[in-house]
C-alpha cells in the first residue's frame, strides 16, 4: 500500500485530505507542521507528501527544503496543498520542487485529478 | 411541475436543441428553470409556462433552452483523448498534409472552451515540429452565453485546477483577480469560438482534421443521432479523425465512420485507412 503523508495545522482538513486518500487505497500519516512532518520522514519515506504552506513551528516551504535534501527525499511527489492562491507562491513552490500544487478550497476530484497527472490514479 | 408544463418545456428543449428530457429529469429542469424565471420576472415555472403558450417570445424561449444544454467542461477532460492528439493524430497529420501545411480542428459543443484551449496549449507545446504551419482550432456551442465565456477565457480558481497540471496554469494563463484566471492572450488568438447548432446551423464551414465531438451524441435519440454525425462526416476528409465520447459510439447508428482498433473513442472515415 502506498504511503501518504498529510501536512497541515488544521485537524479538520487533514481529516478531510485522509478520508479521500484513504478512499484511493493510500495509508496515511499526519502531521501538524513542517518539522514534526520532517522528523517523520527522516525515519521513513511517504510515496506522497500533500503539503499546507503556512504552519506555526515550520512552513510548508521550509519542509519541502529539507525533504528534498533527505537521501532518497528527490523520489516522493510533494504537492502544496494551501490558501496561497498567487502566481509568486506557485512559482516559488515548483522552484523549491514541488511537484503540483492545489488552493484551497479543494475537493476529491481536484485531488484524484492531479494524482491521474502525476500518474499515481489510472483516469 | 405539471406534467403538461413538463411536457411543453421538454418539447420546446427537444425542438430547439435535440435535447430529450425524460421525466426523471424534471428535478434538473426546475433548478435551472427558476432562474430564468425570475430574469424575466416571472414567479413560478407555471407561469413561465403560461408565457410561452401565450407569447412565444424568442429571448424568453432562447434562455429556457440555453438552461436546459449541460455544460459541464473542464480542461483535459478524461485524459486520454489528448493524449492520443499529441502522440498520434498530430504526428500523422504532420505528415499526411506536409504539402499544404494547413490543418483545421473543430472543438463541437465547445461549451465554455476547456477543451478548445487544452487543444491549443497541446498544439504550442507541439510548435517547433509545426514551424510554418497555421493550424486553425473552432469552438460551437449552441449557448451564446457560453460562447461569449469561452472567448473571454476566464475561469475560476476551482475550473482552472481541475484537470489542468500547475505547470500549464503558470504558463498560459494569467491571474486577473484573486480567483478569477484569464488565457493569455497568444492562447485566445489561436482559437475561435461561434454560435452553432449541430441540428440547424452547425456554425462553422469548410472541412476539417480533425473533429471533437464528445459527450454530445448521448443527450440524442437514434435518428438525430445519425443526422449529427452525417453533418459531420460531410465536413471532413477522407481521413480525417473523429473523437467522441467515452460512453459514445458510431456502432448502429452511422455507416459514414468506422473504429479504430486499440484506440477507444478514436473514429475515422469509412474509407480511411489510417491504424495506429
Amino acid at each position: 500500500m502506498k504511503s501518504c503523508l498529510i501536512v497541515d495545522d488544521s485537524r479538520v482538513i487533514r481529516k478531510v485530505a485522509r478520508q479521500i486518500f484513504e478512499a484511493i487505497g493510500y495509508s496515511c500519516t499526519e502531521a501538524e507542521n513542517g518539522q514534526t512532518a520532517l522528523d517523520l520522514c527522516k525515519t521513513a519515506l511517504p510515496d506522497f507528501v500533500l503539503l499546507d504552506w503556512n504552519m506555526p513551528v515550520m512552513n510548508g516551504l521550509d519542509f519541502l527544503h529539507g525533504f528534498r535534501k533527505l537521501p532518497g527525499g528527490d523520489v516522493p511527489n510533494v504537492v502544496f496543498c494551501t490558501t496561497e492562491n498567487d502566481l509568486e507562491h506557485i512559482q516559488e513552490a515548483l522552484g523549491a520542487g514541488a511537484n503540483e500544487y492545489i488552493m484551497k478550497p479543494f475537493d476529491a476530484d481536484i485531488i484524484r485529478g492531479k494524482l491521474e497527472q502525476l500518474g499515481l490514479l489510472e483516469s | 411541475m405539471k406534467p403538461e408544463d413538463f411536457e411543453l418545456f421538454s418539447t420546446l428543449v427537444k425542438q430547439r436543441s435535440g435535447l430529450i428530457l425524460t421525466p426523471e429529469k424534471a428535478y434538473l429542469l426546475e433548478s435551472r428553470l427558476f432562474p430564468v424565471a425570475r430574469k424575466h420576472n416571472l414567479k413560478s415555472l407555471e407561469d413561465m409556462a403560461q408565457a410561452v403558450r401565450a407569447r412565444r417570445e424568442e429571448p424568453l424561449l432562447l434562455d429556457i433552452t440555453e438552461a436546459m444544454t449541460t455544460n459541464e467542461s473542464f480542461f483535459f477532460r478524461d485524459q486520454k483523448p489528448f493524449v492520443l492528439f499529441q502522440q498520434k493524430l498530430l504526428l500523422y497529420l504532420l505528415s499526411a498534409r506536409k504539402e499544404k501545411k494547413h490543418i483545421r480542428i473543430w472543438s463541437a459543443a465547445a461549451s465554455s472552451g476547456q477543451e478548445a484551449y487544452s487543444l491549443a496549449m497541446i498544439c504550442l507545446e507541439e510548435a517547433a515540429k509545426f514551424q510554418g504551419w497555421k493550424i486553425e482550432i473552432v469552438g460551437t456551442d449552441l449557448s451564446r452565453e457560453m460562447v461569449a465565456r469561452a472567448r473571454a477565457g476566464i475561469y475560476s480558481q476551482f475550473e482552472v485546477q481541475r484537470g489542468l497540471p500547475v505547470t500549464h496554469l503558470v504558463k498560459y494563463f494569467q491571474q486577473i483577480a484573486g480567483d478569477k484566471w484569464q488565457i493569455k492572450e497568444n492562447l485566445r488568438q489561436m482559437v475561435q469560438f461561434r454560435e452553432g447548432n449541430l441540428l440547424t446551423n452547425v456554425g462553422v464551414e469548410g472541412v476539417f482534421d480533425i473533429v471533437f465531438c464528445r459527450n454530445v451524441l448521448i443527450y440524442f435519440d437514434g435518428p438525430t443521432k445519425t443526422r449529427i454525425l452525417d453533418t459531420i462526416s460531410q465536413m471532413m476528409y477522407k481521413d480525417s479523425f473523429l473523437i467522441l465520447g467515452g460512453a459514445e459510439t458510431v456502432l448502429g447508428i452511422s455507416d459514414k465512420f468506422k473504429v479504430v482498433p486499440g484506440a477507444h473513442g478514436l473514429y475515422i472515415g469509412q474509407d480511411s485507412t489510417y491504424e495506429l
